[in-house]
């Protein structure tokens, strides 16, 4: 298979040399080509700041990170721009859509800031809708739908650009639990029928559970991975309430 | 404690601060400016009657200044009350902390005082330098003698503006207690987060009323220029200044709406780039800004408007000024004074006299004069405008309502009128014995008529009958002043029967028989002095009045009024330059911080640096040049109708230089809060 995401060794430092915090420390992993890969872990375990590092939001301190053969720890400034808009797309817990343009223009605008030529922009939008559902709420602006559509239309603005990588932080975070299924589902779909790679961190088990695979980090670390495999996804998603308790254990033993 | 906050927090919020306390500072600054103009270097230079002048420019100045208080009071206000708006959360904060509404009252009353000291002290520095180059202008403009330059400081000035400035100040810290007092913890707190109902017109209403307001705006327009005549008085305008205003409210409300229409017709202008973003985002911003816009736009067209005008008013005045004071003196006399006892003996018996023969009678040594000529103006209850105008009377009659058509015409002989039109060096003319001409240079009345020339229009004195030489009136005048004020003389044969009793007036120009300015301004006495002249003392003691007109007068009446409109006009056009630039510019800036997270969304989905100032730049230009360019468009039209006003004072030609001046100013000004604006803004939203 072919590694859409390679992440080396990589660590992030915050602090001076008196008081130096270790967000990650020493991770690797990789990520495959159509893959569905969850990272989990607790407040403050450091996956906000690996996918930060990822999305080139934030620089690593030693390691590398290579997308599709590219080193992108090595891109400076307008490189870093160009990367993060053609080969990345971001999904994001409070969705980020802007409230002054309508479903349609939102999406429309991850093209034009790619500069595709401007006939071909309609064509590429409705396509995208017809496969997340929502083509009848194109003309309304963000504040006419409900959350699950809003988190839908910022999916397709995400994948209309056809990136290497969709990078989804806590998607689910602000949504009930209906629209969470719902988004999910469309995850799903994407993700087996258009063959979207997509990383998605997040701390809730039910949303993991729609993954192929998940990293457990705890304090900078890789703590564990499981792989749903063959199982049922109700399985996988007791293997992962099993994973978590083991992650607060050491919690108990103060106890 | 409280002290400490408030210090810390206006150096930590300078930023925001800069353009308020620029703002400020420059308010301060020419305040001082014009109101030190009394003491400055230059007045103590000119002469007598130029300074009583200019104590009258200061009066006036007094009153506008008042005016100015109310305008920067107003913008403190405004201004003070966005950066308010923009610290709820933490004012939430100190509240939380158990800080009482007095405490917080108490910290902002600080700040004001902090902000209103440094720049009142700055503002001065700035205003006492800045008023030594005016000084300079000022010399110039009036014409002193400025070889021995000294640095003035206007303590009366000075101590003005701190009172002025104090009493804005605190009625800015009561209106911030007041502010203070009506918060809630709850809505301070949630301050940032507080959903921004976004209210999107629909957009086909936004192209009717856009045109709507086209088609007002257009009809206000055409009633300022095309239809210009009928408007007679100041009630006529009324209906056109609410039209005006309503029109441009009613096209700021529009203009976003329809232009995003049409640009969304173009797919090619409308998906390239981030355009789709700025104009929706212009649109958005539209809705919550048309007052202000309008309020600006408005204070912008007055500022063109009175500055162009009163530049070209100025220049104007200067260049007639030359040609219309050919000689030193002119005097006219009473002719011919009916025996009703209105009048003294001993003036009706000299009103039969020439003036030379008053003038020697009275005891004026007449080797004081030179080029001397002396004329009679007859005139007659017979031949009145009515009569002049006769074939075109009703015509005229209707358009221009308000003339005094029994005005009697004044006639002079031709050869009477050539003697003065040599010594004046103006054209000589010559007519057959029933030809008559009018000379003429007031362009109103030169306009009516020529019409009545055009018709042949023939005139009877005394049985004769008379017609127009040429069918339009010549350029010329008898009496000097300050503007082209020569409504119409008729020149007639020297055969006409012109009677006794006709004789309106005596009328006699010369030159002062002096070489120095020194020798002209002591005879000029002889006439003006009643301390040391014995001649106006026995005019006086008879009851005689001679009227006259003295060079030296003129220019310095002339130039004492153009240079005290001028003065004005820049005053006031600069505050509202000022004022409507910086409710801009804080605009924007607010606008950029509440929108700093659209734009960190444009970031995150991968737009780069120069797209996202690309962007920002396009939105403030956007929003600078709107309320210019209509303006711009409204003063082409409102400079027209003060020209067609004041006609009588200001030459079309001379408008070019002064509108080129403006637009320097306004440039210079208007550029440098956009600037501004666009770097408080760029860093504003820099992550």
């Amino acid at each position: 298979m072919e590694k859409v995401l390679e992440v080396k060794n990589i660590e992030k430092y915050y602090g001076n040399k008196s008081n130096l915090t270790k967000a990650i420390d020493n991770i690797s992993f990789n990520v495959e080509k159509g893959e569905f890969v969850g990272i989990m872990g607790a407040s403050g375990s450091g996956k906000t700041t690996l996918l930060n590092c990822i999305s080139t939001i934030d620089r690593v301190t030693a390691g590398k990170i290579i997308i599709n053969n590219q080193d992108i720890t090595k891109l400076k400034g307008n490189q870093l721009n160009k990367f993060r808009r053609e080969e990345l797309g971001f999904i994001f817990q409070d969705f980020n859509l802007l409230d002054t343009l309508t479903a349609f223009e939102n999406i429309a605008l991850a093209l034009t800031i790619q500069r595709v030529k401007p006939k071909l922009i309609e064509e590429r939008v409705n396509e995208v809708a017809k496969k997340l559902n929502i083509v009848d709420i194109l003309n309304k602006y963000p504040y006419q739908i409900s959350g699950g559509q809003k988190q839908r239309v910022a999916s397709a603005r995400a994948i209309i650009t056809n990136p290497k990588l969709v990078l989804a932080d806590e998607p689910t975070g602000a949504l009930d639990s209906k629209s969470a299924r719902q988004l999910l589902e469309s995850f799903e779909d994407l993700n087996k029928n258009l063959n979207a790679t997509i990383l998605l961190v997040t701390h809730d088990s039910f949303t993991a559970s729609y993954a192929d695979r998940i990293l457990f980090i705890k304090d900078g670390k890789l703590f564990n991975e499981i792989v749903k495999g063959e199982d049922t996804r109700k399985q996988f998603f007791e293997k992962i309430i099993e994973v978590q308790t083991l992650l607060g254990g050491e919690l108990g033993d103060v106890i | 404690m409280l002290f400490k906050l408030a210090f810390k927090n206006m150096r930590k919020t300078i930023k925001d601060f800069a353009i308020y306390f620029l703002t400020l500072v420059l308010g301060v600054a020419i305040f001082y400016m014009f109101n030190s103009l009394d003491s400055q270097e230059a007045m103590l230079q000119v002469s007598s009657s130029t300074r009583e002048l200019i104590k009258l420019m200061i009066t006036m100045l007094g009153f506008v200044s008042v005016f100015v208080a109310i305008i920067l009071g107003l913008l403190i206000v405004y201004a003070n009350n966005f950066l308010i708006n923009r610290r709820k959360k933490e004012f939430g904060i100190y509240m939380v902390l158990g800080m009482g509404k007095g405490q917080i009252s108490k910290i902002l009353l600080l700040e004001t005082l902090f902000v209103g000291l440094i720049s009142l002290i700055v503002g001065l520095i700035l205003g006492v330098f800045a008023s030594q180059f005016m000084s300079i202008l000022v010399g110039k403009l009036f014409e002193a003698d400025m070889s021995r330059f000294e640095f003035v400081f206007s303590k009366s000035a000075c101590i003005k503006t701190c009172i002025y400035f104090a009493v804005m100040y605190l009625a800015v810290m009561v209106f911030n207690t007041f502010t203070i007092s009506r918060y809630k913890l709850i809505n301070l707190l949630n301050a940032s987060r507080k959903n921004e109902q976004i209210k999107i017109k629909n957009l086909w209403v936004c192209i009717c009323v856009f045109v709507l307001g086209v088609i007002m705006l257009g009809y206000a327009y055409y009633k300022v220029t095309g239809g210009v005549s009928e408007i007679s008085t100041e009630e006529a305008m009324l209906p056109i200044i609410v039209i005006g205003i309503i029109s441009t409210i009613l096209i700021f409300w529009s203009v976003s709406g329809f232009i995003l229409k049409l640009v969304q017709l173009r797919k090619s202008i409308y998906f390239k780039d981030v355009n789709m973003f700025v104009l929706r985002q212009l649109h958005n911003k539209i809705n919550t800004t048309v007052v202000s816009m309008s309020v600006i736009c408005l204070m912008l067209f007055m500022t063109i408007t009175i500055l162009s005008s009163s530049l070209s008013l100025n220049n104007t005045m200067r260049k007639d000024l030359e040609e219309m004071t050919p000689v030193d003196i002119n005097l006219y006399k009473t002719a011919s004074l009916p025996e009703n006892n209105k009048f003294t003996e001993a003036r009706i018996e000299d009103s039969k006299k020439t003036l030379t023969q008053t003038l020697i009678d009275n005891g004026f040594d007449m080797n004081k004069l030179k080029d001397m000529v002396e004329i009679p103006i007859y005139a007659t209850n017979n031949l009145t405008w009515k009569d002049t105008l006769k074939p075109v009377y009703e015509e005229v009659r209707a358009q221009n309502p308000t003339l005094l058509y029994d005005t009697a015409e004044e006639i002079v002989k031709v050869s009477d009128y050539n003697k003065i039109a040599r010594l004046y060096n103006e054209p000589e003319y010559y007519l057959n014995d029933d030809e008559y001409i009018i000379i003429c240079n007031f362009d109103n009345m030169k306009a009516i008529r020529d019409k009545a020339l055009q018709a042949g229009s023939t005139i009877n004195i005394n049985g004769n009958e008379y017609k127009p030489k040429v069918n339009e009136c010549k350029n010329g005048y008898i009496e000097m002043a300050g503007s082209h004020v020569n409504t119409g003389i008729f020149l007639v044969p020297d055969n006409c029967n012109l009677t006794e009793d006709m004789k309106e007036e005596a009328f006699l120009a010369a030159n002062y028989n002096a070489d120095t300015d020194e020798g002209k301004e002591e005879i000029e006495k002889i006439f003006t002095d009643e301390t040391s002249s014995k001649f106006f003392q026995n005019l006086e003691e008879k009851g005689i009045e001679i009227d006259g007109m003295t060079k030296i007068a003129i220019i310095e009446s002339s130039l004492g009024i153009s240079t005290m409109v001028l003065f004005i006009a820049i005053y006031l056009g600069i505050i509202f330059l000022i004022a409507s630039s910086a409710i801009l510019a804080l605009k924007q800036l607010t606008e950029s911080s509440d929108n700093k997270q659209r734009y960190s969304i444009l970031r995150k989905i991968g737009a780069d640096e120069k797209m996202i100032n690309g962007a920002l730049f396009k939105q403030i230009g956007v929003f600078f040049l709107m309320p210019l360019i209509l303006a711009i468009i409204h003063s082409i039209f409102g400079i027209q109708f003060v020209m067609t006003m004041m006609s009588v004072l200001a030459d079309a030609k001379e408008l070019l230089p002064s509108v080129i001046a403006t637009v320097v100013i306004l440039g210079v000004v208007y550029g440098a809060y956009f600037i501004a604006t666009y770097i408080g803004s760029k860093s504003i939203i820099k992550e």
